[in-house]
């Protein structure tokens, strides 16, 4: 133990060596969401193959999942970090209230793209700061994050009641500008925009998580808070950056969802708050902390969306959905935590 | 006069009620290895944790290198350049080796990401050379949780060092480890002065602080109870004071 310097020669690049054994482990949280993601796949295709082999069924998953699937992303961050955040669906309605709102008191302007931008901003805006508050009060306070953003739940799901006084309303202005067909519009027959944008996403997340110091700070934060803070990772505004996140992606999820149908109705996200959970721990993430993956969150999310439509197309009724959600998504908790026990 | 390495005047530590320290003075030699002394709840944890940044005093003043400091935090204290390995280790054992030597510096560019390349080089440089990892069972991506004691106070360490530190303080640092690996950090300790650099260090065993300690300080109850320079103690006559201070909370 004697060398303390970092100037000495060049270290020589340090390669892993490659082994099987060595990649089964490493990557053994991803290879088993996705043994279970193609597992499942062929149990659809050889139950329903008429539908299964035909583009049209992939098309629609690409059409309805990317709603909450973009939003699983940033929440994948949260709950890596230990935290969670179940105000999601509250802001994505919140964020189209500060979109109409924009774009109401924009109407001076004339020109439908540049009011769009606006209230698109707004959107997000409002998503941020939302954020920020559920990470402020969280950190601040010391209040566990599944009790404050409980409460902000409530508060910003009233809060878009009270001011929209329970009103739905028509959004069939935005088919004049150009965000229309760029959010929520086709490329080609098969492939809508909502899906590049939720790969988008995905690939940043990726990114911000694996390359990033940001990442690693939210890693070692879910591991162990203590540690970090003792290291000096700020972890009150990384925890804090991490909730605004979530508030950004969720305000920009109730744009495309409500852009699709060009309609605004106050309840806007109620139905996604399980399922984007469930795309969280069905990806492998632990509650625990510390542990998880974008991609696992991505494949998650295939699954819970493509679930609904199997069940119909393989011959069962309706009634058997939320039974198959609830076996997959035991089935696949359990086989992650064996995965991370052997891996230790 | 020499200027000391790390100097405290009359610093006291208050939680509510609890008086954690009570007019603290305490100084660090160029070159010279402090060991700090207490039975538990001396105080020898919060004298830590003010020196690293981590809790501020509640009266009281700081000295690096003979010049004052004021509302240290834990990357403030590490530019001064001291570096703590901590009792409880400060590792986050889901992650691997490189992650946990780089926590809170991690090599990036002014945007943030990351060298990772960079980062598993010299971890692997130093698990090879410092802490004498030759195994091929354990890589710079191996997780920290699978390591032993010894292993995991090996990480730490090596992390306190490669970040060139002029003062090492060393929390409990042999708790836990096998008489091997406690020999290892002492003679590691000894490398320390020899490369000119201070350590203050803590324990429990007053063998181990006798051993490697140019100079001992007892705390007891918050509070300054003596000290002493080892090469005029015995260490019998070392562990008869430690008693008599527990029991009595003075020196003589």
């Amino acid at each position: 133990m004697t060398s303390q310097s970092n100037e000495t020669a060049p270290t020589p690049h340090y390669r892993e060596p490659i082994s099987l054994r060595r990649l089964l482990r490493t990557y053994s949280m991803q290879l088993g969401i996705l043994g279970v993601f193609l597992t499942l796949w062929m149990i659809f295709i050889l139950s329903a193959p008429k539908t299964f082999l035909a583009p049209n069924i992939y098309t629609a998953f690409m059409i309805s999942i990317p709603f909450f699937a973009i939003m699983a992303i940033p929440l994948t961050i949260v709950v890596i970090a230990k935290e969670i955040d179940l105000s999601f669906p509250s802001i994505m309605a919140m964020g189209m209230v500060a979109f109409s709102f924009v774009y109401n008191h924009t109407g001076f302007i004339g020109n439908a793209n540049i009011q769009v931008f606006l209230a698109i901003l707004g959107a997000l805006t409002a998503g941020l700061l939302i954020g920020w508050l559920n990470g402020f009060i969280i950190v601040k306070f010391g209040i566990p994050s599944l009790v404050v953003t409980i409460g902000t739940q409530f508060f910003w799901r009233g809060a878009v009641l009270v001011l929209t006084q329970g009103a739905n309303f028509s959004l069939s202005y935005i088919f004049k500008s150009v965000f229309y067909p760029a959010l929520v519009g086709k490329i080609g027959a098969h492939l809508p925009m909502q899906m590049i944008w939720l790969i988008v996403i995905t690939i940043l997340g990726w990114v911000l998580m694996n390359r990033h110091r940001f990442g690693a700070h939210i890693y070692l934060i879910g591991d162990n808070i203590n540690s970090a803070e003792l290291m000096g990772v700020n972890t009150g505004r990384v925890r804090i950056q991490a909730f605004m996140l979530v508030g950004l992606i969720s305000a920009f999820a109730g744009v495309l969802a409500s852009f699709y149908v060009a309609y605004f109705w106050p309840s806007l996200g109620e139905g996604y708050l399980l399922s984007t959970l469930a795309a969280v721990f069905l990806g492998g993430t632990s509650v625990f902390g510390g542990t998880g993956t974008i991609l696992g969150t991505f494949l998650g999310a295939f699954i819970i969306g493509a679930i609904e439509a199997a069940t119909v197309a393989v011959g069962l009724t309706g009634f058997w959905t939320q039974l198959i959600y609830g076996f997959i998504i035991v089935l696949s908790v359990i086989m992650h935590t064996y995965l991370r026990k052997r891996a230790d | 006069m020499e200027i000391c390495r790390l100097e405290l005047k009359h610093v006291s530590k208050t939680f509510g009620e609890v008086k954690a320290l009570e007019d603290v003075n305490f100084s660090l030699g160029q070159n010279e290895v402090v060991g700090l002394l207490g039975d538990n709840g001396a105080g020898k944890s919060t004298l830590i944790k003010i020196l690293t940044g981590y809790h501020q005093p509640t009266s009281g003043e700081l000295f690096f290198n003979g010049k004052k400091v004021e509302r240290l935090t834990v990357p403030k204290v590490r530019k001064l350049g001291l570096e703590a390995v901590y009792q409880e280790r400060a590792l986050a054992e889901l992650q691997t080796v490189w992650r946990n030597i780089f926590m809170g510096r991690e090599i990036s560019d002014r945007l943030g990401f990351l060298d990772i390349q960079k980062m598993r080089d010299e971890t692997h440089r130093l698990m090879s050379q410092s802490m004498g990892f030759t195994s091929m069972a354990v890589s710079p991506e191996s997780r920290v949780g699978k390591f032993s004691g010894g292993e995991k106070q090996g990480v730490a360490i090596v992390r306190a060092l490669f970040f060139k530190a002029d003062i090492i303080v060393l929390d409990e640092p042999t708790m836990g480890l096998s008489l091997k690996e406690t020999a290892k950090l002492v003679s590691f300790v000894k490398d320390i002065k020899k490369a000119g650099k201070s350590a203050i260090f803590i324990d429990h065993n007053i063998l181990h602080v006798h051993n490697v300690a140019d100079r001992v300080v007892v705390l007891d109850r918050g509070r300054i109870a003596g000290e002493f320079m080892t090469k005029h103690i015995g260490l019998n006559d070392l562990m008869e004071k430690m008693i008599h201070v527990a029991e009595t909370g003075k020196l003589n």
